[in-house]
């Protein structure tokens, strides 16, 4: 398995051709508070870079964008009852979808894990 | 994701021209972990741990707010007074309120008007006593940062040419809110247990002068205290010294107004809205209506006598995703009858809230409206605010 990340703090899980998605530490760090997530539905199909999910901080809705194209097959049914789950952990319990990724190639633009330390320090 | 949320100013100065102004006390907010955004023309803290522990710690205990970006304005008559000079109907000119009945160190809440009654910004008015640290006979006024400019022009252009203007920039303002600002400041300012709510005076500490009044804008007992900028950071010190106070960020001072009830100039009021529109006919004084001699006033009483046709109102959004700023209330028809203009998330209730102009036939408590956001439709009941009660001392 493979994690990819995004210059929009998005991190993608690649095993085969299926992909689990989720914000990075760093942006929910930035966000704070995190008391709404909406996942997209099974089915729907995502273009890199397109709107893929809607994440709310108390005092601001943010844009979370697929990390690459392909279709939903499963949005994270645990953060309707608990968006906290991304607080307290991003990067694994917090996972908002899955996809199945329709043009691996895609991969290759995304930064490794310690290509987005380099970024995340940047910022 | 977007990058509009995730980009703040806290990193080093890239030594080009400043074009936002730092405030007296930039430094200390960035020392104690404050994350700086720009706001109103200056750098401002956002947050430091976090809105929602801030905004709860507000509520249970005394949070600390920089909110030196606002303007204080001092009013007085040029000395030698000709005869027949009036600062108070001259501030009358231009607000509906009864200023010439405001007693020495009352503080009234009052809306600066245009001349066809759209509010150009709302504010708190006092009578300075005898005793103050301006050392002005006369007015000192509290109006929103982003507006204080404008407002200032305003009235150097509608106030008859003996009425002076002090703009105390040097002079920085320090809110602190919250069940336990009392016991805090009492321990370091003797004598604040004194005032009540919409009443301020002069105090000192450490040998420095302050003028303190007790009020705010987060439904909650407290205090804003107007100091020296240079005496900013050891009073700031001093205050966070104390166990029942921590600093909060804008960001909660948003959430805590929201729950409050309490209108945010620019977002809730702007000059295409009156003072009944917005819900806020109680800045209408008596004698003023009577009187009917306020900008506006034809207009005004009018939609007072016969009910507006659009008016404020609070909103219990259902489910949990906030509906913010800029979503539409849909009417029966499916088409966009009115706007939210404030939204979120309200720390103490656990559940989304927003402020709204509605039709007035869906203007009632307990009336179902429907809001759509991004394309979703939501559902709300209009609801009397405030939405957390005030806490005031009286």
């Amino acid at each position: 398995m493979s994690r990819y990340f995004t210059e929009d703090h998005e991190w993608v899980d690649v095993e085969g051709d299926t992909g689990t998605v989720g914000i990075t530490e760093f942006a929910q760090g930035q966000l704070g508070d995190i008391v709404f997530v909406e996942v997209p539905e099974a089915g729907k199909a995502l273009t890199k870079g397109g709107d893929a999910a809607v994440v709310e901080s108390v005092k601001a809705a943010s844009d979370v964008y697929a990390p690459v194209s392909g279709t939903v097959t499963e949005g994270n049914p645990a953060l309707a009852d608990n968006p906290a789950l991304v607080n307290e952990d991003a990067e694994g319990q917090g996972w908002f979808f899955k996809l199945t990724l329709s043009d691996p190639s895609e991969l290759s633009s995304l930064m490794d894990e310690a290509a987005y330390a380099d970024f995340v320090a940047k910022q | 994701m977007s990058e509009a949320d995730l980009i703040d100013d806290t990193g080093p100065d890239d030594g080009g021209e400043p074009a936002i102004l730092p405030l007296p006390l930039d430094a200390w907010h960035r020392a104690r972990g404050g994350r700086m955004v720009e706001f109103a023309g200056y750098h401002m803290p956002v947050q430091y741990e976090g809105v929602m522990p801030e905004h709860l710690w507000v509520r249970e205990s005394a949070g600390l707010f920089d909110v030196s970006h606002m303007g204080q304005l001092l009013f007085r008559i040029e000395e030698p007074a000709e005869a027949g000079a009036d600062l108070d109907g001259a501030l009358e000119s231009v607000l509906p309120g009864d200023i010439a009945g405001l007693k020495q160190g009352r503080q009234r809440y009052s809306l600066l008007l245009a001349e066809d009654g759209g509010i150009l910004d709302d504010l708190m008015v006092t009578r300075l006593p005898d005793e103050n640290p301006f050392d002005v006979r006369g007015l000192y006024m509290v109006v929103n940062g982003a507006t204080k400019f404008d407002d200032i022009a305003y009235f150097l252009d509608q106030l008859p040419e003996d009425v002076l203007i002090n703009h105390m920039e040097d002079q920085a303002l320090l809110a602190l809110q919250g069940p336990k600002a009392v016991d805090a400041l009492a321990r370091l300012v003797s004598g604040v247990r004194d005032l009540v709510f919409m009443t301020a005076a002069a105090f000192e500490w450490d040998g420095k002068p302050l003028w303190i009044a007790r009020s705010g804008y987060t439904g909650e007992d407290g205090f804003e205290i107007s100091v020296d900028g240079e005496h900013a950071e050891a009073l700031a010190d001093a205050l966070c010294e104390q166990p029942e106070v921590k600093p909060i960020g804008l960001g909660a001072r948003d959430s805590l107004r929201l729950e409050a009830g309490l209108p945010l100039y620019g977002h809730d009021l702007d000059e295409t809205i009156t003072p009944v529109v917005a819900d806020l006919g109680f800045a209408l004084s008596k004698r003023r209506r009577e009187a009917a001699d306020f900008p506006g006033a034809e207009r005004i009483l009018a939609e007072r006598e016969n009910g507006p046709a659009v008016k404020r109102v609070g909103l219990l959004v259902e489910g949990r995703q906030p509906v913010r700023e800029g979503a539409a209330v849909l009417g029966a028809d499916g088409g966009e009858h009115g706007r939210v203009t404030s939204g979120g998330f309200a720390p103490s209730l656990g559940a989304p809230i927003a402020m709204a102009y509605v039709p007035a036939a869906l203007a009632a408590a307990g009336t179902r409206i429907q809001l759509s956001q991004r394309g979703k439709v939501h559902h709300a009941t209009v609801t009397a605010m405030p939405f957390v009660p005030h806490r005031y001392v009286r």
